[in-house]
C-alpha cells in the first residue's frame, strides 16, 4: 500500500488552463518525498487536489488506499496540510487555532490541549500561546502552520514551501523537526524552492513541469546523473586565463576562474596544473547546488523534448 | 464513533463562531441595543404617543415584537455572511475544507453561530424594550419557534450570500437593497389592515410579513396573517435554503477551484 497513489491526474481550470496533464505518482509509506518544479508547474494544484482544496478534472488519487472519490473522509483524516499561504485566522490566539484544528478532526478537547502544548513547545511557540496569530513573526507563523497540521496526528504531512522567507537558523531547526517526525513514521511530501532543503531531507523526488512529471526517482539515483560539476576558484589576480587542456574554463574576472570538472576526472589535476603555472588558489566552491544544476537541466530537457514533439 | 467526531467538529465550529462575535461585542452586540433604544424613544414614545392604538394595542406595544424580529433578521444574516466571507477572504475556510467535516456540519456550525448571536440580541433588545413598555406574552411556544426559525433562515441566507460573495461589497448589497426594504415593509411599524386591499395582497408576498406577524402573535395574540401559515412558510424556506447552501458548498462554489 502506498501512502499516496496518483494515476492519470488531470486538471483544467475554468479559463482553459491545463495545470495537470496526466500525472502518475506513488509515494511509499514513511518516505520523505520532494515534489519539485518551477513556478506554475502544477505542484500546488496537485497538493490542492490531494487535500480537497481543488476539484480534479480526471484521474484517481488514493491516500493510504482511501480514494478521495469514495472514501474522502478517511483519506482526509490521514493528511496534514501545511499550505504555502498563511491561512489561519489572524485574530485568533495560537491556542484557539490549535484547538479548533483538532476539533475539526473530532479530537476531544482534553486530548487537544495536551497535543497543543506538546507541539507548541516542540516548535518554540509555547510562550506565544495566548497571543493573536497576527503578532507572530514570519518564521513563527510558518512553524505554527506545521504545529497546526499535526494536531490530528496525520499519517502523511504535505508541506508546500514550508520554509519560504524563513532565516537559515529557523529553517535548519524546522528541518530537524521534520526529520524527527519522519523518523517516527510520518510520510512527508515537501515542495520547496530551496533545493538544498530537498537534497538534504528527501529520499525520493519527482520533478514536475508544465503539468507533467519529468523525473521520478530516488535522490541518490538522480544525483548520480550529474556528470559534470562547475567549481568557482578564487585565485590571485592573473592577466591571462590559465591553460587547463582537459577542462573547460572561464575567466570571469582577473581573480575568478570557473572550471567544469567531469565526475571521472577529479580535482587534483586542476590544482597541479594551476600550481605549475604559478596560479595561487585562495578558495573554492561549487557554482551551484548539485540538485539545482540537475533540476535546471531536467526541466530544460523536458521542455526541449516537448518542443520537438510539438 | 463517527457521529461523536461530527459532534466535536460541530461544537468546535459553533464555539469558534460564538467566540468571534463575543470578541468583537462592541461591533456586534452594542449597536443593536443603541439602535433599538432610539426606535423605542422616537417611534414608540415620541411619535407613538400621537399615533394612538394599532391593532388594539398601544403603538409601543405593537412595534416591540417587530423591532425585536428586525434585530434578529439583520444580525443573524450579518453574522454568518461576514464570518463566512472573512473565512474565505483570510483563507481559513481551507481549515474546514481539508478536514473530514461533512458539509451539513459546516452549515450547522456557521448557522448555529448566527442563531446564537440573534438570540442574544433578541434578549438584549427585549430587555431594552422592557424599560419602555410592559411586555406581555400570549404564547411562548410561538415566540420561540418563530424566533429560532427566522434566525436560522436568515443565517442560512447570509451563508449563501457569503458563498457567492467575492468582495466585502457583495455582502452588504443584499442587506441594503433587499433585506432592509423587506423588513421595513414587513409590518414592523404598521398593521397590514391600514393598507388598501391591493397593497395588503402585495405585502403578503413578502415573507418577512409572516415572520413579524407570527412573532407578534406570540406576544400580543393578534396577527395580520394565519400563524400556522407563518410557521409553515418558515419551515419551508428553511428547508429550501438549507438544500441550496448544501448543494453550493458540496460543489465547492466560491471556495474550491
Amino acid at each position: 500500500m502506498f501512502a499516496l497513489d496518483i494515476q492519470g491526474l488531470t486538471k483544467t481550470y475554468k479559463g482553459g488552463v491545463q495545470a495537470l496533464r496526466g500525472i502518475d505518482l506513488q509515494v511509499q509509506q514513511g518516505d520523505f518525498f520532494a515534489l519539485l518544479g518551477p513556478n506554475g508547474a502544477g505542484k500546488s494544484t496537485t497538493i490542492g487536489i490531494i487535500s480537497s482544496l481543488v476539484n480534479k478534472s480526471s484521474g484517481s488519487v488514493k491516500v493510504f488506499d482511501y480514494s478521495i472519490d469514495d472514501q474522502l473522509t478517511l483519506a482526509k483524516s490521514c493528511i496534514g496540510l501545511v499550505p504555502q499561504e498563511f491561512n489561519f485566522n489572524q485574530f485568533e490566539t495560537l491556542t484557539q487555532i490549535m484547538l479548533n484544528q483538532a476539533g475539526y478532526y473530532g479530537v476531544p478537547r482534553g486530548v487537544a490541549r495536551e497535543r497543543a502544548e506538546t507541539y507548541l513547545k516542540q516548535l518554540d511557540l509555547w510562550e506565544k500561546r495566548n497571543s493573536p496569530a497576527r503578532e507572530l513573526s514570519g518564521g513563527m507563523k510558518r512553524r505554527l502552520m506545521i504545529a497546526r497540521a499535526l494536531m490530528h496526528q496525520p499519517k502523511m504531512l504535505i508541506l508546500d514551501e514550508p520554509t519560504a522567507g524563513v532565516d537559515i537558523e529557523i529553517r535548519r531547526s524546522m528541518w530537524r523537526f521534520l526529520e524527527e517526525i519522519n523518523q517516527q513514521g510520518i510520510t512527508i511530501i515537501l515542495t520547496t524552492h530551496y533545493l538544498e532543503e530537498a537534497e538534504s531531507l528527501c529520499r525520493n523526488i519527482a520533478i514536475i513541469d508544465k503539468g507533467q512529471i519529468v523525473e521520478n526517482t530516488s535522490m541518490k539515483a538522480l544525483l548520480s546523473k550529474l556528470n559534470v560539476e562547475t567549481f568557482v576558484l578564487d585565485i590571485e589576480p592573473v592577466q591571462q586565463p590559465p591553460e587547463l587542456p582537459n577542462y573547460t574554463t572561464r575567466l570571469v574576472d582577473d581573480h575568478t576562474l570557473e572550471v567544469d570538472v567531469h565526475k571521472s576526472e577529479g580535482l587534483s589535476p586542476v590544482f597541479s596544473q594551476l600550481t605549475e603555472q604559478g596560479v595561487q588558489v585562495m578558495s573554492m566552491r561549487n557554482k551551484a547546488n548539485r540538485l539545482e544544476e540537475l533540476f535546471v537541466r531536467l526541466v530544460e530537457e523536458g521542455r526541449a523534448n516537448a518542443a520537438v514533439g510539438a | 464513533m463517527i457521529n461523536h467526531l461530527y459532534f466535536v467538529a460541530l461544537r468546535t465550529i459553533w464555539i469558534k463562531e460564538c467566540t468571534r462575535f463575543l470578541r468583537i461585542w462592541v461591533q456586534t452586540l452594542v449597536p443593536p441595543a443603541i439602535t433599538m433604544s432610539l426606535y423605542f424613544v422616537i417611534f414608540g414614545s415620541l411619535i407613538g404617543s400621537r399615533i394612538g392604538e394599532m391593532g388594539g394595542f398601544s403603538y409601543m406595544e405593537f412595534i416591540v415584537p417587530g423591532l425585536i424580529m428586525m434585530s434578529i433578521i439583520t444580525n443573524s444574516y450579518a453574522n454568518v455572511s461576514s464570518s463566512f466571507f472573512s473565512a474565505k477572504f483570510q483563507r481559513n475556510v481551507e481549515e474546514l475544507l481539508v478536514a473530514p467535516v461533512p458539509t451539513w456540519v459546516v452549515i450547522m456550525g456557521f448557522v448555529g453561530g448566527g442563531v446564537a448571536r440573534a438570540l442574544l440580541i433578541g434578549i438584549i433588545v427585549t430587555t431594552v424594550a422592557m424599560l419602555f413598555v410592559d411586555i406581555s406574552i400570549h404564547n411562548l411556544g410561538v415566540i420561540v419557534l418563530t424566533l429560532v426559525l427566522t434566525a436560522t433562515l436568515f443565517a442560512t441566507a447570509g451563508l449563501i450570500n457569503a458563498i457567492y460573495a467575492k468582495t466585502f461589497d457583495d455582502i452588504s448589497v443584499i442587506p441594503t437593497f433587499v433585506l432592509t426594504p423587506l423588513t421595513y415593509l414587513g409590518g414592523v411599524f404598521y398593521s397590514l389592515s391600514l393598507l388598501p386591499d391591493f397593497w395588503q395582497w402585495v405585502s403578503k408576498a413578502n415573507p418577512v410579513v409572516y415572520m413579524v406577524n407570527g412573532f407578534r402573535y406570540g406576544f400580543l395574540g393578534v396577527s395580520d396573517v394565519n400563524v400556522a401559515i407563518s410557521v409553515g412558510l418558515l419551515v419551508g424556506f428553511n428547508v429550501l435554503l438549507f438544500i441550496v447552501a448544501y448543494v453550493l458548498l458540496q460543489r465547492g462554489v466560491g471556495i474550491r477551484s
